[in-house]
């Protein structure tokens, strides 16, 4: 088990693309990181760099406190997880899972008990003689799995673990892998564009854009409090509202509501407004806390809740969710309060966060 | 069914028949003339006896040809493989300037240098190198003939396999070597398989290049030495000539058999391109 640490580390392809930009990162042994972003963020090539597939140009690897940087990736006792599995079609599922050992010249006795060991805690129990085109694609990912465990890499790295897997089947090797990765105690770093699948996963996340860390917290700190409009946008099944609003006197005039704003030496009053639809809460009569005010345009079921849009003053709306049962008729006029310290405010400018707002 | 749909089948059932006799006679004679006790080149119902099988097998050069074909082939065969996969692994991933031109260049040569026209700076080249007589010179010289259509071939092989079986192998700490031996080989066994049976039989029906090379009639194969069955007036001896024939064929098709047994029909591959 090993912790892994990245300094001011930069890859750059033969192409002038420079995929990761001097980015540090420190993860602790036994946490389990995502690497969350849209693509083309470099999540996948920081990943493969600290495997040793792609040459740092500049900066350093540290695994367990051994620089790795220039080491070959088959010497960093990493295991890895290719996005499309990368089990060998020639060989059975023993074969594969025990292919590290074979690599490290362990009797086939031997490597014929590990890979059963292997896979019957992967429930793959009587597939070990089965080729890969033989087996079903959750089958295949948990031997690719099952490959990486056996190999007893003391850094697991997973490339998108669950993105060749249909919807149903995902939430259950989501489980699996969670349970899985608790139980081994590695320390496990998985790339994703999901942020679903991010959140319910992880430790902690580090949302990347343009090949630099954006923010860097655990599931509910990035979802509670994104450090910028990016991540805002990037993290929520249901989009985060963003409007553009105005500070003055210690409060923002936003959509036609005036709410307070909790903070202090804006470099400018033009600010952007975030609130999430899940943090408002509406009303069909005005209540005594400053409100958004508009009329219900849609309503979607979302199954225990709904999503109602909002139009407000100036043609801006805003998503609110409420519980199944409460959801107000199309047309009629209501009142959003969100939630005190969950009303957000970003530098329109910069997009960083600025502070909270609202009662 | 009109009587202009009757006429088409007869017509077209009278045209299979006439391509397929064209093809059927001479597999017919070379089926009954080795047992005929007085062989012709025409096409009848044998006088049966084993009588000529005896005289090839007593032909001073007869089955010692076949034995220096088998040989001449199977290194043919092997050298153009190894060389082949070795190549087409490299081209296909290292990133090379002119890669695509270098491939079309040399395809483009490879028909002149084991062809024709080539064939007296070819036979300077081995004298000079001492290769004369020498069946692995000869198949050093069949292979560089065969090569460039080799590489072009395995190459799309080799291309279809995903990187990430190589890269999951060198996380894993496999040597270029082994990701070599244990990924990629395996993986393009069919293409190799092609290679294989392409270069043997290619080289077991070449005939200019052994006969320039190899001068002593005891070192030739028996795409050369049929050309020597002839008796003492020169005409073909056609006591010797059929079974030679029937034996001549027989390893292009064992090979092909094995290889579609193994690869024809059955392979399931794991490769989605």
């Amino acid at each position: 088990m090993a912790a892994v640490e990245v300094r001011e580390l930069s890859t750059v392809y033969p192409n002038g693309v420079r995929a990761v930009d001097g980015l540090s990162l420190r993860i602790a042994d036994g946490e389990f990181f995502a690497l969350l972003g849209p693509s083309g963020c470099g999540k996948t090539t920081l990943l493969r760099t600290i495997a040793g597939l792609e040459p740092a140009a500049s900066g350093r690897v540290l695994i367990g406190d051994v620089d790795v940087t220039r080491t070959e990736p088959g010497k960093r006792r990493v295991a890895m997880v290719f996005q499309d599995y990368a089990l060998f079609p020639h060989m059975t599922v023993t074969d594969n899972v025990a292919y590290p050992l074979r690599v490290r010249g362990v009797s086939r006795a031997e490597r014929v008990r590990t890979a059963e060991r292997t896979t019957a805690s992967l429930s793959l129990a009587g597939l070990s003689d089965r080729r890969p085109a033989q087996l079903s694609g959750g089958q295949q990912q948990r031997v690719a799995l099952a490959r990486a465990v056996a190999s007893g890499g003391e850094l697991l790295l997973l490339d998108e673990p669950l993105s060749n897997l249909d919807a149903r089947l995902r939430l259950e090797a989501r489980t699996f892998l969670k349970r899985l990765q608790r139980e081994l105690g590695v320390t496990t770093i998985f790339v994703t564009h999901d942020q679903a699948e991010a959140l319910a996963l992880a430790d902690r996340i580090a949302v990347m854009d343009a090949g630099r860390i954006r923010q860097l917290g655990t599931p509910s700190e990035v979802f509670r409090r994104p450090a910028s409009t990016f991540v805002a946008n990037f993290i929520g099944s249901t989009p985060m509202n963003l409007v553009d609003g105005s500070l003055s006197n210690g409060t923002v005039l936003v959509a036609g509501a005036q709410l307070p704003a909790l903070v202090d030496g804006a470099p400018s009053p033009e600010v952007v407004v975030g609130v999430r639809p899940e943090y408002l809460t509406l009303h069909a009569t005005r209540p005594a806390a400053a409100a958004f005010e508009g009329t219900v345009a849609v309503v979607e079921t979302l199954g225990v809740s709904s999503l109602v849009t909002i139009e407000c003053a100036d043609g801006v709306t805003i998503g609110a969710t409420v519980p199944e049962g409460s959801e107000p008729a199309v047309t009629t006029k209501v009142y959003a309060t969100p939630q005190p310290g969950r009303l957000l405010l970003y530098s329109r400018e910069t997009g960083e966060l600025l502070g909270a707002a609202g009662s | 069914m009109t009587p202009g749909w009757v006429l088409r089948r007869i017509g077209f059932y009278v045209l299979i028949s006439v391509l397929m006799a064209f093809f059927t006679v001479p597999m017919l004679w070379l089926a009954t003339a080795p047992f005929d006790a007085n062989p012709r080149l025409g096409l009848r119902w044998p006088d049966w006896t084993l009588d000529n099988v005896e005289a090839t097998v007593r032909h001073p050069y007869a089955l010692g040809s076949l034995g220096n074909a088998l040989v001449l082939c199977g290194v043919t065969g092997a050298l153009t493989c190894a060389l082949a996969a070795l190549a087409a692994y490299a081209l296909s991933r290292v990133r090379l300037p002119g890669r695509d031109a270098l491939l079309y260049v040399l395809l483009l040569l490879s028909s002149v240098v084991t062809g024709t026209a080539a064939m007296v700076p070819i036979f300077i080249l081995m004298t000079q190198l001492g290769l004369i007589d020498s069946q692995f010179g000869t198949a050093l010289v069949l292979t560089g003939g065969l090569l460039p259509a080799a590489i072009f071939i395995l190459k799309d092989f080799v291309d279809a396999v995903p990187r990430s079986y190589e890269e999951s192998a060198r996380v894993f700490g496999a040597s270029p070597s082994q990701v070599l031996l244990h990924v990629v080989v395996p993986v393009v066994r069919p293409g190799l398989a092609t290679i294989l049976v392409w270069a043997f039989v290619n080289a077991w029906g070449n005939f200019l290049l052994p006969y320039l090379l190899l001068r002593r009639i005891d070192s030739q194969p028996a795409a050369v030495v049929m050309k020597t069955l002839q008796d003492e007036g020169g005409s073909a001896n056609l006591t010797v000539i059929p079974v030679f024939s029937l034996l001549y064929s027989i390893p292009v098709v064992v090979l092909y058999l094995l290889v579609s047994r193994r690869y024809g029909f059955r392979f399931h591959g794991g490769i989605k391109r």
